[in-house]
């Protein structure tokens, strides 16, 4: 944050001359590439904007969450179950309704687990996000841990007019752009805006936020809202491309590969986790055409990129373990006016 | 008599077996400094955190004019008109000085959660941190990040955060603490400008700094009040003597 006023000046202008360049790659990338990578391409835009949204409660709200996965999944979930057999589902009414159903599980989770501070809430989210794991895994709801197939991907289509055809690879790549566009823009305002700056503020000094007068635990529910919200837009149109949901896309494994994105990126910048993103997915299709124990290779990539980044994990340890006598913590003040007689 | 803002009834603290805060009352004037001395571990700090709400009262009552508050938290006794300052700084330390006041103005600009317009355009927030500033003292240093200034001008923008939520109520618990002596005094004259329509009240150890600055004292011992009055009235207090000063001590 320390930054001089002329080295704003200049990364501003690097950081504008970057965002067309990259606009424009992303706009001629699907007509260049062969199929494969058009899809590679658009489930890593997912995946950005998955990141993204975690980085809002991680980076912004100074919260560790491992269920985002969970609220990816649902959504997927929430498409799967509501396709008819014999057509494609709408849209119009599938999308809005998972996030609504991601909405209202999230505020559940969200007003159960910011009770808890650190590790505890880390702790509390993964519970919530294995519960909702089980629910689809060890129950006939949504075909157990077989899954179930989307036989037709969803439609967009207004009075007899197709929109988009989100079979066509090509279609469904710039349906991902545009959501990945709108996500940044959306998440631009938002940090600049009054709620995010009070958001970051809770994050930087509980107490003093508090004693302004600003609703903390509000604040901080509506971000984990708003945020699993995003994540359930990425995660109905990941189902849509695959056409396919299993238990996995809400388990907690998802979840810590989308946290490692969001620290490989840096958790203080807007863009950073859309970048981890796509390099860690990127990292992986490469290690995969090299090795074959290319997981292992790639683990090992991970801990020495966390290790050699600065910030990225000391960034996330102080979320993990706050420094003591930030947060309001009345068996601390005991102790302290114990301490003065 | 002067119009009471903060009226403490019959405050108790209980840390398991500790009573902290054992019946205390008292009541802080518009337009006064009302200060509570008190030797260590006597519950001032205690007191100030259930004025304020950071710690929730086991029994007792606290209101703020004719407003019942004892059972609101501390933001929303912030939005009622309580504002505080804290015994070890408590500030945004990574934000310049402006963001630092300019939240605590957002926070009372009747849109402090509005999801969309960048704060940087919202003109009459920005105002209102900046006369903030301005009142303590620290316009020159608007631009700077708050931990790369000194302890006192960390402690001036505290206050001018206080400010700029408008409070009613001021809650300054060991302002001074570990001040040198010029910075000291300019803190003093910045609590008694504080007074202007307002109700002060003042927990210090620094006695030529609350003889100095009070109208009234509240003298507290092992959770407890021993004394209240005038200055005056408490120098000469036998019990304050015994307890705060032992039984050769002279007062200011």
């Amino acid at each position: 944050m320390a930054k001089l006023p002329g080295a704003t000046h200049v990364s501003s202008r690097f950081y504008r001359i970057a965002l067309v360049a990259s606009l424009l790659v992303s706009l001629v990338l699907p007509f260049v590439v062969p199929v494969y990578y058009v899809q590679f391409l658009s489930k890593a835009m997912l995946m950005g904007i998955l990141a993204l949204a975690l980085n809002l409660v991680v980076g912004y709200g100074g919260l560790v969450s491992l269920c985002h996965a969970a609220f990816f999944g649902l959504a997927g979930y929430v498409l799967a179950l509501t396709s008819p057999a014999s057509g494609g589902a709408s849209i119009f009414i599938t999308l809005p309704l998972a996030m609504i159903v991601v909405a209202a599980v999230a505020a559940v989770i969200g007003a159960l687990s910011l009770r808890t501070r650190g590790i505890y809430f880390i702790m509390a989210t993964l519970a919530f996000g294995e519960m909702l794991f089980y629910l689809f895994h060890d129950t006939k709801i949504g075909g157990g841990s077989d899954g179930i197939y989307i036989y037709y991907e969803p439609e967009a289509v207004i009075a007899g007019f197709r929109l988009v055809d989100l079979g066509n690879k090509t279609h469904f790549y710039f349906v991902s752009l545009g959501a990945l566009f709108l996500t940044l823009l959306f998440l631009k305002g938002l940090v600049g805006s009054p709620f995010g700056h009070a958001l970051a503020a809770a994050r930087d000094n509980e107490r003093r936020a508090l004693s302004l007068g600003f609703p903390v635990f509000g604040l901080r529910l509506a971000a984990f809202v708003i945020s699993a919200v995003i994540a359930a837009v990425a995660g109905y149109l990941s189902a849509a491309q695959f056409g396919f949901v299993a238990p996995q896309m809400l388990g907690w494994h998802l979840s810590a590969t989308v946290l490692v994105m969001v620290v490989l990126g840096g958790l203080s910048s807007l863009v950073g986790p859309l970048v981890g993103a796509i390099a860690l997915m990127g990292l992986e299709e490469v290690l995969k055409s090299l090795f074959d124990n290319w997981k292992l290779v790639k683990g090992l990539i991970i801990i020495a990129l966390v290790f050699l980044l600065p910030g990225g994990l000391q960034q996330l340890g102080a979320l993990v373990m706050p420094e003591r006598g930030e947060a309001p913590d009345t068996t601390g003040e005991a102790v302290e006016e114990k301490a003065h007689g | 008599m002067a119009e009471i803002l903060l009226r403490a009834e019959g405050l108790h603290r209980r840390f398991g077996g500790l009573m902290a805060v054992g019946g205390v009352s008292l009541d802080v004037h518009r337009g006064e400094v009302h200060a509570v001395i008190g030797p260590n571990g006597a519950g001032k700090s205690t007191l100030i955190n259930l004025l304020s709400g950071d710690i929730p009262v086991s029994s007792g009552r606290v209101t703020l004019g004719d407003r019942d508050v004892t059972t609101l938290p501390p933001n929303r006794r912030a939005m009622a008109g309580i504002g505080r300052s804290y015994q070890k700084t408590t500030i945004f330390q990574t934000s310049t000085v402006h963001e630092n006041v300019r939240l605590a103005a957002q926070a009372h600009s009747g849109h402090a959660l509005r999801l969309f317009g960048h704060v940087v355009n919202d003109h009459a927030v920005n105002e209102a941190a900046e006369a903030a500033i301005a009142e303590v003292g620290l316009s020159t240093r608007s631009g700077t990040i708050a931990r790369f200034m000194s302890h006192g001008e960390q402690r001036q923008l505290e206050i001018a955060m206080v400010l700029a939520t408008r409070p009613r109520v001021i809650l300054l618990d060991e302002p001074l603490a570990g001040m040198g002596q010029a910075e000291a005094q300019r803190m003093i004259a910045l609590i008694a400008r504080l007074k202007e329509a307002r109700a002060v009240l003042l927990v210090e150890h620094d006695m030529d700094a609350v003889f100095a600055l009070a109208d009234r004292l509240t003298v507290m011992a092992d959770g407890e009040v021993i004394a209240s009055g005038t200055p005056t009235e408490v120098r000469s207090h036998p019990a304050v003597r015994a307890a705060y000063l032992g039984d050769h001590g002279e007062v200011a």
